[in-house]
Parts: C-alpha cells; sequence; structure tokens
C-alpha cells in the first residue's frame, strides 16, 4: 500500500511526453475528467507513470479511453511494472466492451409509449387466455376423479374449508353487520322524508339478499384467500415442488387444486349465507335503536314482503365467484418463476384481478337478472 | 507499517451459549489469497461476517489497517468498510436493479459520479470480471448461476476495495466455470493487487488460487500456513480432509497442472 502522503491527480507536459503524478483513483473522478478533457491526446506519443502513487481501475478506465485503448497497448512495454498488468486488464475489459457493444435501440417516446401499451393488451390477452386453459385443467382433472372416491382428497378439502371458511366466519360477519347498519342509516335519511321509513327493511334485507351478502363474502374471500392461495403455490412452485410432484407421476392440479377450488365452492355459499343475515341483524339493530322498528315487525316485513327468489338470486352467484377465486389464486401461484419478488408480484396481482373479476360479474349478473325480471 | 491487513486477536464468538469461536488468532497480509476452511458449522461464514462487521463480536479484537473496527464512529467505519468488497455465498444482487445499476449504486452512493459516469465504469467492471456488454441490462433472475458469481464479483469490485472477502465463490458452479473464476480470481489480484480472505469448500480452488491456508476446528484456527504445510499437519480431520479421496484427485489434478 502506497500510504506515503498522497496527492490529487495531476498533469505535466515534458515535449511529447506526458507526465502523470498523483493520486488516480475514484476519489478524484471529476477532477481527471477535467484535466484530461483540457488536453488534446494525440500531440502526446507517451505517458509517464512512474510518479503515479495510485491507480485505481475507474482512473485507468477514463485514462485509457482518453488516450486510446490501441495506442495504450503499444506503450504497455514502457510502463512502470506495478502499474503494467491493471493497465492491460483494463484495456482488454474495455476493448471487449467496445467490441461487443449492442447498438443502442433508437425509439422515440410515442413508439415506445404505443410498445408499452401493446405490451400491456398482450399481457392482459395472455392472462385470460391463461386463465382459461387453468380453467380446463381443473374441470378435467374434476371429471377424472369425480367417479373414483378413492382419489377424493378429503383430508386437503376439509382442512382447506376450516382455513377459508370457517375461520373466515368472524371476520365475514363483522364486516356485513357493520354494512348492514349503515345500508339500514343511509335509507332511513332518505326514506324519511317521505314518511316511508318503514321500507327501510325492505332496502336492506333486498339489497343483501341479491347483492351485498355474496359480494362482501366474495371481495373478503378474495383478498384473504386468493392471496394466501397465491403465496402458498407460488412459494412451492419457486422450491420446485410443483416439477416434484409431475417427476413422481402426480398431478399438481389435482393434488393442490382441485382441494382449494372444492374447499371454496362450499365455503363461499355457507359465508354468503352467513353475510346475509348478519347484514340483515346489523339492520334490524339500527331498526330497533335508531327507527323504532321492532324486530317482531322486521320480521313480519320480510316474510310478507321479500320472495324467496331474492335469496336464490343471491346465493346463486357464490359458486361462480368461488371458482373466480380459487382459480385466479391459484393459477397466479402456477405462473411464479424463481425469486422471491415474482411470489410478491404475483400475490397482489391475484388479489386485484379476483377483486375486479368478482365486482364485474356481479354486475353482469344484476343486469341479466334485471332483464329477466328475476 | 507492516504488510498485515487484518489482525485477529483471541477471538470469540457465541450464539447464546454455544462458542463458536474461542481464542481465534489469525492474519492476513496484503496481497494474498487466504483460504479459510473448515468442517460444516465451524464458523467460517461467522468469522467472515464478524470481520466486515456484521456480526459484533463478544470478545478479543481484530484490527483492520492497524485499527480496531469496535472502537471506530460510524464515519471511520464507513471509511474502512469502503476499502472491503463481499461477494456473498448467492451473490445477493438486488433484485430489483439490472446488473449495471448493481455495480453503479456504490459508485453513486460513495462518490461525486454523475450515474451516467458510474454506469459507464459498471459496464467497464462487467467486462473485467468477463461477462458480456451485453448482460449490462438484464436483471439478476435471468441469469444462470456462474453469471450471477461474476456479477456479484464485479459488484464487490465496485470500488476497487483493498480486501475481497468471498464465500463459497464457485459452490454452485459447474467444474468448468469453477476454474474459470478461480483463474479470474487470480488474474484480477495479480492485475489490482488487492488481499482476498476465500472462505470455501472446493479443494481445486485451495490448489489452484491460495496463497496460505487456514484450517478453522476445534473453535479456533487450528494451522494457517501454506497448502503443502497445512497438509502435513498431524489432525485427523485435516488428514481426512487433505488426504481423503477428493483431497488426493485435487492434489493429483494440481500436480499435474504444475
Amino acid at each position: 500500500m502506497d500510504d506515503n502522503a498522497s496527492s490529487p491527480a495531476h498533469i505535466e507536459a515534458n515535449g511529447e511526453q506526458l507526465v502523470l503524478t498523483g493520486d488516480w483513483t475514484l476519489l478524484h473522478f471529476t477532477r481527471i475528467q477535467r484535466l484530461l478533457a483540457k488536453i488534446d491526446s494525440d500531440r502526446f506519443a507517451t505517458l509517464c507513470l512512474d510518479n503515479v502513487t495510485r491507480l485505481d481501475t475507474a482512473a485507468a478506465q477514463l485514462l485509457i479511453e482518453w488516450y486510446g485503448p490501441t495506442r495504450i497497448q503499444a506503450l504497455t512495454s514502457m510502463l512502470p511494472v506495478k502499474r503494467k498488468s491493471l493497465i492491460i486488464s483494463v484495456t482488454e475489459a474495455i476493448t471487449t466492451q467496445q467490441r461487443d457493444s449492442p447498438l443502442e435501440p433508437t425509439s422515440s417516446a410515442l413508439t415506445q409509449g404505443l410498445a408499452l401499451i401493446g405490451q400491456h393488451i398482450e399481457s392482459l390477452f395472455l392472462q385470460q387466455k391463461y386463465l382459461l386453459g387453468f380453467l380446463g385443467l381443473v374441470l378435467s382433472a374434476l371429471a377424472r376423479t369425480a367417479w373414483r372416491p378413492n382419489r377424493w382428497r378429503v383430508t386437503a378439502t376439509v382442512s382447506h374449508i376450516q382455513q377459508t371458511g370457517l375461520n373466515a366466519v368472524p371476520i365475514v360477519m363483522l364486516l356485513t353487520f357493520m354494512v348492514g347498519a349503515v345500508v339500514a342509516f343511509l335509507g332511513a335519511t332518505v326514506l324519511e322524508s317521505f314518511g316511508a321509513t318503514i321500507y327501510t327493511v325492505n332496502l336492506v334485507v333486498f339489497s343483501f339478499l341479491r347483492e351485498f351478502g355474496v359480494l362482501l363474502a366474495a371481495i373478503m374471500l378474495a383478498g384473504r384467500t386468493a392471496s394466501a392461495f397465491t403465496a402458498q403455490l407460488g412459494s412451492m412452485k419457486s422450491n420446485e415442488e410443483l416439477d416434484a410432484l409431475r417427476t413422481q407421476g402426480l398431478d399438481p392440479i389435482e393434488l393442490l387444486v382441485l382441494p382449494r377450488v372444492l374447499a371454496l365452492w362450499v365455503s363461499l355459499p355457507l359465508l354468503a349465507f352467513i353475510g346475509t343475515l348478519s347484514g340483515m341483524l346489523g339492520g334490524a339493530l339500527v331498526g330497533v335503536i335508531a327507527l323504532d322498528i321492532p324486530l317482531a315487525q322486521f320480521i313480519r316485513i320480510v316474510e310478507r314482503d321479500i320472495a324467496v327468489t331474492h335469496f336464490f338470486a343471491g346465493i346463486v352467484k357464490a359458486p361462480l365467484f368461488a371458482l373466480v377465486i380459487a382459480l385466479i389464486g391459484c393459477a397466479e401461484g402456477f405462473k411464479v418463476s424463481g425469486s422471491a419478488q415474482s411470489v410478491g408480484e404475483h400475490t397482489t396481482s391475484s388479489v386485484v384481478q379476483s377483486i375486479f373479476m368478482v365486482i364485474l360479474l356481479d354486475a353482469l349478473a344484476a343486469l341479466y337478472f334485471m332483464e329477466m325480471g328475476w | 507499517m507492516d504488510d498485515t491487513v487484518i489482525d485477529i486477536e483471541r477471538l470469540e464468538n457465541r450464539f447464546g451459549t454455544n462458542v463458536v469461536h474461542q481464542d481465534l488468532n489469525l492474519t492476513l497480509k496484503h496481497g494474498e489469497i487466504l483460504g479459510v476452511v473448515g468442517g460444516s458449522g465451524t464458523g467460517k461464514s461467522v468469522l467472515l461476517r464478524s470481520i466486515v462487521g456484521l456480526k459484533p463480536i463478544d470478545a478479543g479484537e481484530i484490527r483492520v489497517f492497524g485499527q480496531r473496527l469496535n472502537t471506530l464512529s460510524a464515519a471511520q467505519r464507513a471509511a474502512v468498510e469502503r476499502r472491503f468488497g463481499v461477494l456473498f455465498q448467492q451473490g445477493a444482487l438486488y433484485s430489483s436493479l439490472n446488473l449495471e445499476e448493481n455495480i453503479a449504486l456504490p459508485l453513486v452512493e460513495h462518490t461525486p459520479l454523475s450515474r451516467q459516469d458510474a454506469e459507464h465504469i459498471a459496464r467497464m467492471k462487467l467486462a473485467l470480471v468477463g461477462l458480456n456488454p451485453s448482460a449490462a441490462q438484464q436483471m439478476p433472475a435471468a441469469l444462470s448461476g456462474g453469471m450471477v458469481k461474476r456479477a456479484a464479483l464485479a459488484r464487490a469490485l465496485a470500488l476497487d476495495p483493498d480486501v475481497l472477502f468471498l464465500d463459497e465463490p464457485t459452490a454452485g458452479l459447474d467444474p468448468i466455470s469453477a476454474a474459470k473464476f478461480d483463474q479470474l480470481l487470480l488474474t484480477l489480484r495479480d492485475a489490482l493487487g488487492f488481499c482476498v480472505f476465500l472462505v470455501t469448500h472446493d479443494l481445486d480452488t485451495l490448489y489452484t488460487v491460495c496463497d496460505r491456508v487456514a484450517v478453522i476446528s476445534q473453535k479456533r484456527v487450528l494451522v494457517a500456513d501454506t497448502l503443502a504445510n497445512v497438509a502435513a499437519t498431524d489432525d485427523a480431520w485435516i488428514q481426512d480432509y487433505f488426504h481423503g479421496p477428493r483431497g488426493r484427485a485435487a492434489t493429483h489434478a494440481a500436480q499435474e497442472a504444475t
């Protein structure tokens, strides 16, 4: 190490020779850049590095690029032994780099923007295509195993029902209860001006039977379960566990995806039912406390005015939502590649996609049911 | 000043009641490549982590460039740590940055360079470790194991360190890539003049690149000397290590090569 007093890089012209002194290191990078920029390299036939106290790769790179790699190579025999191998290595690196450098692609902001839009559209299309393919795989696996009870994964399915269904009961109940109370308050505020406060009951019951019960439960599951599925399967994928299953002749769809889909098929209708009841309870409580509608009257109105079709119009969507949530959650997990970052990205994507799809399908179903008069 | 870069004296490291190192002494001299070997769980990586300051030591002292690291202020310590380059076992490339940005990051953070200059230097460093310039724009996830190691080496060299710490640099590489990595290390050491603290299990690497070998066993450095002297040491583990089937093969290969 050169620990003698160091001075910043300096250049002096000595006839045909350029004499370099001081520290040629990263620390003095901008200074060296300025020094070199002032001098025309062609004027000097040789360089003298004998009095350079330190030289590192960054400064060597500047020097070589300024002087020209080929001219430096001709000089190497004259360089001090101490600096020689460094100069040679860096020169070689620069030559290979210049030789192999790919041409910079020339593109304007406009074409880049268009390309970006194209990429997004294409990935959106590919995503839906992948999801449909995945649906086919799951349905065929279901068809294959449905007739063979010995291939049913009862334990796995029940365990997933517990995780996705039973464990979600408190949060779904609390959520729908609060939304039910809010809907009752909102309804009462508007309907009061018509003197029709009593119709708050119809509003709450109607909206929960047809829409909110199943929609809130599905959104809750999309956030809670789709993400969990993606993270579980994604970490298995990045750990090559899915490949290990395949090499042992086992079908990951049958082993891992089918139990999850079936579990959601059971869980979501039950949760939707619980959510509907709990939302109506929230409305009823607001009725009792704030609107002077006793519980008995609330129940009588429900019995008298609300047809059972409304309940069916709501609950029939639950298996569809369950399928969509489970499929997106599992498919995103299967798309994970390698890194932990990828698991995170796909988990986010699975939640966003499943919530979006649930709301989209719900809107389409609402239109359809309305036109059909159900 | 003598040519000692790192001086470890009576080092002690504990995890709870589990003593990993006790009375461990070791020196690293300027310009040398020191290979550190030992069985699994003997604390080779822990030793590396204590020297670079990732693990606080429990007793003893580590002097780097004549300074005791644990007595320095944060700023002085950072100045010393800038003279270190560390290559982690899995490469530890930042997965959200491409290769060029990975290497440019310490340059941009620690020096007054512009991002453009830093990335220019980064591309040269990539060429220096033998990576194709077209790799500069790639993300770490897209690279093979050998390329990750080379890129990680380029990042470790970003600030032209005086000491390079390598944690099993050839683990997980095929023999050809491993041999190329060994040669690369020798070339760069001769060109750039750093010293190397090399933790390894690879006997071929030991025979090819190391000037001295330190054996960690029984919580301390059993012996630290040239390979021939270490291999001749009368200790059951060392005899098994250097004269087992793999050790003999590596000795043979090294003799053939010379």
